[in-house]
């Protein structure tokens, strides 16, 4: 492996190697006493040096960007974030007046409350305990009444329901916001609403009615998945293809070698069926590991991802724009350790005390 | 040099390929399987129920009447009343004053009535001098099969049966009684008037033995055996053993010679072994028929009901002879010689049998057995119901006409009028209750019908399919339970339940009928056509010579031909042109040297297509046509194309599984291999790959997983009903799955599976569920629970009532009341908490007073409430308010539960794979892999290795294929989407060919070591806990999840250190519900009996359980009282002793027995 690693420029310390059935080198190394003799020790300045964050890919509803030279536990400690610990407006009580659907109560409310809303978190307060009391600040109230009738200027032989029938689905769009007190100032301009208003949450038939009335109060995913305001927040490691210069593929095979890659991720030449690999593409491989498994190009090749390069990708399904999620999952991550070092501190204060320290809720 | 996999790409891509092009014909039948699809569109899944059914109503019961249509009687000799005709109706209304008489089944299902038609007859009879005609008169009410050609649901359009609240998927076959839905099981049985041949190693004994069954159900089984080297016949009816010697003299048989010839034949070592016979009937001093007949008559048990003069011996034999033994066999003008034949053949058998024991039949062998199907239920349970009708029918016109002066003329039809509900109560207490007792045909069968298990589709689908065997299950044999070589096609090699019925309880595989009786007249007619020389002019030495065979049909000898092979050929000719019923199995049996026609009903038989000349009858054409629909099933039967083959005749042809492994000598090809196992095996994806005890375990598995139920389910208001909210059907379906519906009702869910291990708590099989799964709606299920209540008019005039909700002092409605409405019934969508009344029923406190007289709006009421037990507070789901068939006023509250998954609760996928929820872990600390997929649940790979279940893994595969190809992947049992193309669709989609990915773990954020087997599999809930939860729902959350684990504990809490004991042995009482002990058990006694604890022995079993004092003598041993031994009459040598009451108890009943126990006393 070593003599391979040489020839490649696999390096242990950078590099997760990607075997044929199993990853090397998961964990990192780069802490202090791991290596004799070698100062790992942090600092900020080489901290900053080190860490790069660059979007790569912006739309309405996602996000990918690079986080560079950090470590796992940071960039997994983002990801959970965003899953879990940004907050985010949802429906959480539901009070039925008339179901008269084959939907059953529970059902239907369930599915209210996995309806993204559009409200901005930050003009909510949480509420913090059961029995507290709704307020304008901490709760928004929809209104959904809606009744299916038959469509008396329909066609005679039109068959599609949405022809036949007025109201045959109700919609994320039919939700109607009602607004308390002084929401309406707050919320001026952009009144919460879902986010799609096409979003198909039953459907009904002629004769059938619902009349419901949704609180919708502030929460975080660890609560409840409704609670989440991305869709998926993941990251994976940046591919790397390392070709062995002692040995390298055989001409003939260059396309079949080609293949075995996401499309653009190896170039061969058309003169020499040489193969080489296109940087800029590396991203791309989505690390099938196909060329791993043919005999053929044994040695040729390793395959490896870098440690400290995290691709991430967020999809958003709330109120946040996609680029406006990892600052809100970093100024959670900040609390937390603000709440923390609050912690720590009360602890060198109350060493004089009676041992027991008081944690704010974290 | 090219790569050899890109060479077959090319070869594959060429324009021509093995000399073919793309445009030519293909040569094999391409998607002959389509034929089955065509099959059960005519025949439907549960043909072999409706079909008897149909032949009951409109065949048998007209044999019925026939015979015994007449009605005469004792009083007066001119009077006479005869049936003609009878025939069943269509399903009606038994309301009096209803308009609209229509009726379906649905309706019966809520209002708790019989699905049932009215039996009409028409009548003719004397009245006075003159034969009056009266046609449609109503004798009784016959329940009627759903889906029979009498149910109204027949050949209904989907949305005609959506506007009678069917589903158009629901099978039926089923009844409905009383508003359960009952079916009537298929039960096994050895088939009649065939013989038999076994034998006794234990014993030595050869015998053969056939149970005799005429129409009318009268039922006597005769043998042959050997005894002592020598052969007797033996029957119920006569007391000893008769020679068979004797026997066959006494059937017209006299010369030695012959009876030889026609039993023996010409081999000399059969002749050997029979000649001790003829010595003991020379013995014995019978030589004559006359003597033989006086023998037999001398020792046959003789019904003393005839009145009338002593007959001699020998007229009691010869009637015993031609009527009661082998009464199958037909004896016309006292011409016993057929039945001679039978005996003698029944002895040649035996003597074959002790020469070669490989001539002892297989019981067990499918061909041996007869199904008996709801047709022949009901056909025996009518004729017992008519025949006892009729003789009421009688005794009340003789009462009438016994009268000596009328005042008008005597009609029998009034007399009809009246004569009750006999047929109509006698069939529901029968189908209600599943007891089959007919004396009259000593039949005594308890646990013939069952209700219809809707636990879920499979489950009621996989009923109708069950057979059930006679063989009593605590035997401990094992033939009758071992898969039989010749269930191939026709029983599902892994539908059995595991357990004591294991083996006797089989399931019908996908693509078999049930024949029903076809008259066999006709087809004798036929085969003395074909050439068939009557056996009555033949001896032993034609029966036995070289070229004939014996040519039987239904198990009777009918007579010989000397060219078998051309006989059966002519008569298939005969049966593929449609001259004969497609039903009539014909076969050539070389060791018995005989021809078989068989036409009886409840033989298994299943299609084939006939191969001839090497090459199978049906074509592509054929195929082609059959898509366009120009063709049906039954066309390809009435062309001749495809047959029915019954075990028998499978047995005697020459079957391809696959069209490339026809050889000249083939004669039919099997339409589609997967068609062996039956529908619910059939859903296993890749059954092929898994060791075979896991698909049994998946068969019985799958009957219990909730999904969806039927069309009708919110419809239905059962006794309980759990339903998925959110079904999908499989990722990896099967074709059985499209064939029966089972992906538009499925039952289960297409998880993400992750194969690792994670935090431990996912030893033995236990399973991690994501929480933002479940929140989201995995395995969300709903609970319905009927509960009902009359509300009933009592026979003094008082009446039951609802009363709106009671006020307390301060006019407030209580807290159990407020959901009570106007109407004293909870509103429908309010939420029922623990406690809470959903119907305040108020009874009348005098209710059974009978000598009541009063005015009934008077009288004092008490309140008899309907309350709500269950820990968990559902939903009111819905009210319904109806009345039964006597005038009762039903009420039906559905209460509705809806629970997401838990830990504990039971997950399995479709390869006997089931596991609980160990863990429910958060979305963040779920693997993530590349794409940022997180499993929906993660699966212990522990789970693999011992169960070998390869096909669960290739449903991994082929769903994580199909996922990422957009569409449905086939797991069809011996065929399905190619593991090979799996991989190359991952390959493409840039994923691992061996469908492993690689994961980061969601804890520490760094990759993991391993390769983790990551894709869909499909999950189905089993079993769901009760739970208090659906926070969704103006609920909070954390308080829910701790009320509900208290509840949990709650209901099974339980402990005692003093209580109830019971009265009979003065232990303590069994059983939280009755306070009672935690017993020590025999185990727990042998570890104290062990550690030598003499002391926590004697206390645990006998001081704090039923410690008694007794006295006892020591002188006699008895117990006394008082100190005073009353069997002594001494109060000298009395000790006092402490013993369990138990013990006290045992002496006593020891000496009710006439045992007399005694103590003999020591010191210790």
């Amino acid at each position: 492996m070593a003599s391979a690693s040489t020839s490649t420029g696999f390096d242990p310390r950078k590099h997760v190697g990607v075997r044929a059935e199993r990853a090397t080198n998961v964990s990192s190394t780069d802490f202090p006493g791991y290596y004799p003799d070698e100062d790992h020790s942090w600092s900020l300045e080489q901290f900053k040096e080190k860490l790069q964050v660059k979007v790569q890919r912006l739309s309405g509803r996602s996000i990918e960007f690079d986080l560079v030279g950090v470590d796992a536990s940071i960039a997994n400690a983002v990801r959970r974030i965003l899953i879990a610990e940004v907050p985010s407006i949802a429906v959480e009580y539901v009070y039925v007046w008339n179901n008269t659907t084959v939907m059953a109560d529970e059902v239907f409310a369930q599915r209210l409350g996995m309806v993204p809303l559009n409200v901005d978190p930050t003009l909510m307060e949480m509420k913090e305990a059961v029995t507290d009391q709704p307020t304008d600040r901490n709760t928004i109230v929809f209104k959904l009444a809606v009744t299916c009738e038959r469509n008396k200027s329909a066609p005679k032989d039109s068959t599609d329901d949405s022809v036949r029938f007025v109201n045959s689905e109700v919609r994320a769009g039919h939700l109607t916001w009602v607004p308390q007190g002084e929401q309406g100032v707050v919320f001026a301009g952009k009144e919460p609403a879902p986010t799609n208003p096409n979003i198909v949450l039953m459907k009904m038939r002629p004769g059938q009615e619902v009349d419901m009335e949704m609180h919708a109060i502030k929460g975080v995913g660890k609560d409840h998945a409704k609670f989440s305001p991305v869709a998926t927040a993941s990251y994976r490691l940046l591919p790397l293809v390392l070709l062995n210069h002692k040995k390298p593929v055989p001409p003939e095979l260059a396309h079949k070698f080609q293949k075995c890659f996401s499309p653009g991720v190896i170039r061969v030449d058309p003169v020499t069926n040489e193969v080489s690999v296109d940087e800029h593409n590396l991203r791309n491989e989505t690390m099938s590991r196909e060329a791993l498994r043919h005999p053929e190009f044994e040695g040729c090749v390793e395959l490896a991802r870098m440690r400290d390069h995290f691709i991430f990708h967020v999809e958003s399904e709330g109120p946040y724009a996609p680029e406006r999620l990892p600052l809100e999952s970093i100024k959670v991550m900040r609390e937390k350790i603000a709440t923390l070092k609050r912690a720590a501190e009360g602890l060198l204060v109350a060493d004089s005390g009676d041992g027991d320290v008081q944690m704010a809720d974290a | 040099m090219e790569n050899v996999e890109d060479e077959e790409w090319i070869q594959m891509n060429k324009t021509e390929w093995r000399g073919l092009g793309l445009t030519d014909p293909i040569k094999s039948v391409e998607d002959k399987w389509l034929l089955l699809p065509a099959f059960l569109k005519v025949k439907g899944l549960v043909k072999q129920h409706i079909d008897s059914f149909n032949y009951f109503v409109d065949v048998d019961i007209k044999n019925i009447l026939k015979a015994n249509n007449k009605v005469t009687s004792d009083v007066d000799p001119r009077f006479w009343l005869k049936y003609t005709d009878i025939h069943v109706g269509f399903p009606d209304r038994t309301d009096a004053d209803a308009i609209d008489k229509s009726v379906t089944p649905h309706e019966c299902r809520l209002r708790d009535t019989t699905y049932g038609a009215p039996i009409l007859v028409t009548i003719q009879y004397t009245r006075g001098k003159s034969v009056v005609r009266r046609a449609n008169v109503n004798i009784g009410r016959l329940p009627i099969m759903l889906r029979s050609n009498k149910c109204v649901l027949t050949g209904r359009s989907e949305a005609q049966l959506a506007r009678m609240s069917e589903c158009p998927l629901d099978p039926g076959g089923y009844f409905v009684v009383k508003g359960t839905e009952k079916v009537i099981l298929v039960q096994e049985q050895l088939s009649k008037n065939r013989i038999i041949v076994e034998t006794d190693p234990a014993k030595g004994v050869v015998q053969a033995s056939c149970t005799s069954s005429t129409h009318g159900g009268l039922k006597s089984k005769t043998y042959v055996a050997t005894k002592k080297g020598k052969i007797y016949l033996r029957h119920n009816s006569i007391h000893e053993d008769v020679p068979i010697a004797i026997a066959l003299k006494a059937l017209g048989i006299q010369s030695d010679k012959e009876i030889l010839l026609l039993t023996a034949g010409n081999s000399e070592a059969y002749k050997d072994a029979f000649a001790p016979n003829l010595e003991d009937a020379a013995r014995l001093g019978i030589f004559t028929r006359h003597q033989a007949l006086e023998w037999i008559g001398s020792r046959v048990k003789v019904n003393r009901r005839m009145m009338g003069p002593r007959r001699p011996a020998w007229e009691e034999a010869l009637e015993a002879l031609a009527t009661i033994v082998l009464a199958h066999v037909p004896v016309v003008g006292m011409d016993l010689r057929p039945k001679a034949i039978f005996v003698a053949t029944m002895t040649r058998r035996v003597l074959m049998a002790v020469d070669d024991e490989k001539m002892v039949d297989d019981r067990d062998y499918v061909g041996n057995k007869r199904l008996e199907l709801a047709g022949q239920l009901l056909a025996l349970l009518f004729e017992d119901l008519f025949k006892t009708f009729n003789s009421n029918l009688k005794s009340s016109i003789d009462k009438v006409l016994k009268k000596p002066s009328r005042t008008n003329e005597f009609d029998a039809w009034n007399t009809m009028q009246f004569q009750g509900d006999h047929i109509t109560a006698g069939f529901v207490r029968a189908i209600s209750t599943g007891n089959w007792s007919l004396k009259r045909f000593r039949m005594e069968r308890a646990g013939v019908t069952h209700v219809l298990s809707r636990l879920s589709f499979i489950s009621a689908l996989g009923m109708m399919t069950r057979i059930s065997s006679q063989f009593e299950k605590t035997r401990k044999v094992s033939g009758p339970r071992a898969l039989q070589p010749s269930q191939w096609g026709m029983l599902c090699p892994s539908d059995t339940p595991e357990g004591e019925a294991c083996g006797l309880v089989k399931n019908l595989a996908l693509m078999t009928h049930i024949t029903t009786d076809v008259d066999e007249e006709p087809i004798i007619k036929i085969a003395f056509m074909l050439g068939v020389e009557d056996i009555r002019q033949s001896t032993g030495t034609e029966i036995y010579g070289p070229n004939t065979f014996v040519v039987n049909v239904n198990g009777t000898i009918n007579g010989l031909t000397r060219f078998p092979a051309r006989f059966v050929h002519n008569f298939r000719r005969l049966r593929r042109a449609g001259r004969v019923s497609e039903f009539v199995s014909v076969y050539i049996n070389h060791h018995h040297r005989t021809v078989n026609i068989a036409s009886d009903g409840g033989r298994i038989c299943r299609p084939m297509i006939i191969v001839e000349y090497g090459r199978p009858m049906v074509t592509s054409e054929h195929i082609q046509l059959l898509k366009q629909k120009s063709l049906e099933f039954d066309d390809f039967l009435r062309q001749g194309l495809v047959e029915y083959l019954d075990v028998n005749e499978e047995n005697d042809s020459y079957i391809a599984l696959y069209e490339r492994d026809i050889v000249p000598t083939t004669t039919h090809l099997e339409i589609e291999p997967f068609t062996i196992l039956g529908a619910v095996a059939g859903l296993i994806p890749y059954p092929h790959h898994n060791q075979s005890p896991r698909n049994t375990y998946q068969c019985a598995m799958g009957k219990q997983a909730i999904g969806a139920i039927g069309y009708n389910q919110f419809d239905r208001i059962d006794t309980l009903l759990y339903l998925s909210v959110y079904p999908q059907q499989p990722m990896v379906k099967t074709k059985t799955i499209e064939l029966i519906g089972y992906d538009k009702l499925p039952a289960g869910q297409n998880a993400t599976v992750a194969v690792m291990s994670y935090s431990g708590y996912d030893i033995e099989d236990a399973l991690i569920l994501n929480r933002a799964s479940l929140d989201r709606g995995y395995g969300r299920c709903q609970v319905l629970r009927k509960n009902a209540t009359l509300i009933r008019k009592y026979p003094n005039g008082t009446f039951d009532r609802l009363a709106d909700a009671p006020m307390d002092e301060n006019g407030q409605i209580q807290k159990k009341y407020d959901i009570i409405q106007m109407d004293g019934l909870a509103g429908v969508g309010e939420r029922v908490d623990p406690g809470d009344v959903y119907i305040n029923k108020q009874s009348p406190t005098n209710a059974n007073d009978n000598a009541f007289t009063g005015q009934a709006a008077s009288v004092p009421y008490k309140n008899a409430p309907m309350t709500y037990k269950s820990p968990v507070a559902g939903h009111i789901d819905k009210v319904m308010i109806s009345d039964t068939e006597n005038d009762q006023t039903l009420i039906k509250v559905l209460i509705r539960q809806t629970r997401r998954p838990e830990l504990g609760d039971k997950f399995s996928s479709r390869h006997g794979q089931k596991g609980v929820c160990g863990l429910i872990v958060n979305q963040e600390d779920m693997p993530f892999n590349d794409q940022g997929i997180v499993p929906d649940t993660i699966m212990n790979p522990h789970g693999f290795p011992s169960r070998m279940t390869v096909g669960k893994m290739i449903e991994l595969l082929a769903g994580k294929a199909g996922v990422l190809a957009g569409k449905l992947q086939y797991g069809t049992a011996f065929g399905g989407s190619k593991v090979e193309d799996m991989s190359r669709i991952l390959i493409e989609n840039g994923f691992s060919y061996a469908g492993k990915d690689m994961l980061t773990s969601g804890i520490t954020g760094e990759p993991m070591e391993a390769y983790v087997y990551f894709g869909p599999i499909y999950y189905q809930v089993r079993e769901p806990l009760p739970s208090l939860n659906c926070r969704e729902f103006n609920h909070t959350p954390s308080f829910i999840r701790v009320q509900k684990l208290k509840h949990m504990v709650m209901d099974k809490m339980h402990a005692r250190a003093r209580g109830p004991r019971a009265t009979l042995t003065r232990q303590p009482t069994e059983g939280r519900s009755r306070e009672g002990g935690l017993r020590l058990g025999e185990m727990e006694r042998d570890c104290l009996i062990g550690y030598g604890a003499t002391q926590l022995l004697l206390e645990r079993l006998m001081i704090s359980s039923d410690k008694f004092e007794v006295n006892a003598c020591q002188e006699c041993g008895l117990l006394g009282y008082n100190g005073w031994c009353p069997f002594c009459k001494s109060s000298k040598k009395m000790a006092q002793l402490t013993i369990p009451y138990a013990a006290k108890l045992l002496f006593q009943e020891l000496m009710a027995m006439n045992v007399v126990p005694r103590l003999i006393l020591d010191d210790a």
